[in-house]
């Protein structure tokens, strides 16, 4: 499989505190791929670092067959490149229906005159009856995205990515404040979504990440403990004893 | 339509999905015919010409309010520079009708010579006119186009637009944003003010341009007419702004800047040029504070650059805020309502209060019972007026929030009922 992303020698510091230390990363395509690390191991940093929230000290950013250097890139340019991302608290327009969020965050053009005189055609509402129906949510579609519920949210979130249709997404703490149930049902969608796209679940829950099934890369102080499969690194003696072993 | 299955009903015509829109439209034509039928000039006159004239400078300030609506309701930018766009506007138009008017009278005086006069003779003669008060008597170069209606028409929308598009640039490419953009604006205001003030920033220092009321070639025509006409003409373009407004806040260019208002990095994860969206909004609703000034000074008859003080761009806040902000008939019973108000407090027709040894003068004590409303408006009822809308369609059909309207599992939704 080809790489879709390469991350090379980043580091990046805040007021001297190394977040993230000559950090290095790969992902293919169609790969789905879990980064695990305790408080503070900078794996929040090492999403924005990709989605140009923060821009690193050094290092390398490549994404896609061009190896386009997402460095000099705006966020808004490496989102409609492909690259998806939902944060930790979910964060969807709460004032505006399901189907508005829905229909915001479908691949069109994003340039504010093509905005302006954009008119839904009947595909697009029938892709977001069927995005609705994949997370769960065909009843709720002219609802309130703030009256749903925290999980509910969060699959709305969800929803929005796929509807965005990115090549890669990166997924922050999917599962916090889930119900058993929830949870279940996002697992599902992350695998599902991963057949298609590479998907990057950042996770804190063991439990969650064993049940992706999936290569799993620990993060220390800023830079990659060990890579490989669940019972690999569970084993690593090192990874043992930073994470899992307190 | 044939291609739209049962769960993708046919769209409903603009004017019954946005019924606020139409009500509004109905209401502002009653009221111009109203006004029409009682004024002077064309009616019964109950209605003073004065009196006309401080209505159709209330529907120019609706017009802008509309503007800060837009700008600050719906995307969230709270601009304290709007009604600098509005004076820019007001001056443009201003030049034209000073020079016009002051070109015939000198034309006519010089008529009596025996020579006829040169056309060096009459430009100096405008220009001894119009700036003997500063001590000037040549044209400065920003008088350049002052001859010609249409192209001081073009800078009523052309000024106001570039110059919100090159500082919009500026402060949103920075990512400026919240309270420092509005002091940023605020500063932007002040500058111009100041500037305006100078004598040798050639538009007459702190006397500004005056006689605006008085049409070129309209001599004969009295102030009772024009005054009615002026009304049509804001209230036209008041009725054609609120349009343009609901039309851009419908759909999803719409949804995109509340979204920007709201959570405006997300917006940015999700593709948008967050920037693009926020100086297309910047800079239109310059363009439609520069139309509501060049309509609202020919009634108020001069413009100085006090008008740009930063203080009027607060009150337009205040108005926006009171009315509601986030929804356009909000901001348009905000301003009409408030600046009423004003023009009644400051007139002189309150009656003063007197308690015990303190004399209450509205004229003096109508700021500090403004900004009390506002401090207040803010706290206990955020959605201002507007939102006695609410309180009233939710006693007659409760928003079910889009959720089923009966027990039964097989109910209606409230949406499908609505279809």
């Amino acid at each position: 499989m080809s790489t879709l992303l390469e991350v090379s020698g980043v580091s990046v510091s805040f007021d001297g505190f190394k977040a993230i230390n000559n950090l290095s990363f790969q992902i293919a395509e169609r790969e789905l791929r879990a980064v695990i690390g305790p408080n503070g191991a900078g794996k929040t940093t090492f999403m924005d670092i990709i989605t140009g929230k923060t821009r690193p000290d050094e290092g390398r950013v490549t994404y896609g067959e061009r190896a386009l250097s997402l460095l000099s890139m705006s966020e808004s340019r490496i989102a409609q490149a492909g690259i998806g991302r939902k944060f930790q608290r979910p964060t969807v327009f709460e004032d505006q229906s399901v189907a508005d969020n829905l229909m915001m965050a479908l691949k069109k053009d994003r340039g504010p005159f093509a905005v302006l005189f954009f008119k839904p055609s009947a595909a697009d509402r029938t892709r977001v009856e069927e995005l609705a129906a994949e997370i769960g949510l065909s009843g709720a579609l002219h609802r309130k995205a703030g009256e749903l519920s925290h999980g509910q949210k969060q699959w709305l979130e969800i929803g929005m990515l796929l509807a965005q249709e990115p090549r890669l997404l990166l997924v922050d703490e999917p599962a916090a404040g889930m119900t058993p149930a929830e949870r279940e049902h996002t697992t599902d969608l992350l695998r599902e979504a991963a057949k298609t796209r590479a998907v990057v679940v950042v996770e804190h829950d063991m439990e969650f990440v064993r049940r992706l099934d999936c290569k799993v890369t620990v993060l220390h102080e800023g830079s990659v403990l060990a890579e490989g499969s669940i019972d690999h690194v569970t084993q690593n003696e090192k990874v043992i004893e930073v994470y899992l072993g307190r | 339509m044939a291609d739209t299955t049962l769960a993708t009903p046919v769209r409903r015509p603009f004017a019954l999905r946005y019924p606020s829109v139409m009500i509004f439209l109905a209401v502002l034509a009653l009221f111009t015919l109203g006004v029409t039928v009682l004024s002077e000039g064309f009616g019964i006159g109950v209605i003073s010409t004065s009196f006309v004239k401080t209505l159709g400078k209330t529907l120019c300030l609706c017009l802008v309010a509309l503007a800060m609506d837009l700008v600050w309701g719906y995307c969230g930018i709270l601009s304290l520079g709007h009604m600098a766009f509005f004076g820019i506007g007001g001056y443009a138009i201003g030049m034209w009708l000073m020079y016009a008017r002051t070109e015939m009278i000198v034309v006519e005086s010089l008529a009596a010579a025996d020579l006829p006069p040169t056309a060096q003779e009459i430009s100096d003669g405008i220009a001894t006119q119009i700036f003997g008060v500063v001590g000037a008597s040549e044209f400065p170069p920003i008088w350049a186009f002052a001859h010609s209606l249409p192209l001081q028409l073009a800078a009523v929308v052309l000024v106001p637009g570039l110059l919100a598009l090159v500082f919009g640039w500026l402060a949103f490419r920075s990512r400026v944003t919240g309270v420092y953009l509005s002091i940023l604006t605020q500063a932007m205001t002040l500058a111009l003010s100041l500037y305006l003030f100078q004598n040798d920033s050639g538009l007459r220092g702190n006397n500004g341009l005056s006689g605006l009321q008085n049409l070129p070639g309209l001599d004969d025509t009295p102030q009772a007419i024009v005054s009615v006409w002026f009304l049509w003409a804001s209230a036209f373009a008041l009725g054609a702004g609120y349009l343009l407004c609901a039309w851009l806040v419908s759909g999803k260019f719409g949804s995109v800047i509340r979204a920007i208002r709201d959570d405006e990095a997300r917006v940015r994860f999700l593709g948008y040029p967050v920037e693009g969206f926020k100086l297309v909004v910047f800079t239109l609703t310059a363009v439609i504070a520069g139309i509501a000034g060049a309509l609202y000074y020919p009634q108020a008859g001069i413009i100085n650059p006090a008008e740009i003080a930063p203080i009027a761009s607060i009150y337009l806040a205040v108005w926006v805020a009171i009315g509601g902000r986030g929804r356009l008939y909000g901001a348009v019973i905000g301003a009409a309502f408030v600046s009423l108000l004003s023009t009644w407090f400051t007139g002189g027709q309150a009656p003063d209060i007197v308690i015990g040894s303190l004399r209450i003068q509205w004229v003096d004590w109508w700021t500090v019972l403004l900004g009390l409303s506002f401090v207040a408006v803010t706290l206990f009822a955020p959605k201002g007026i507007g939102g006695l809308v609410d309180l009233l369609a939710d006693r007659r059909s409760p928003n079910r929030h889009g959720a089923a309207l009966g027990p039964e599992p097989g109910a209606l939704r409230e949406k499908e009922a609505d279809q």
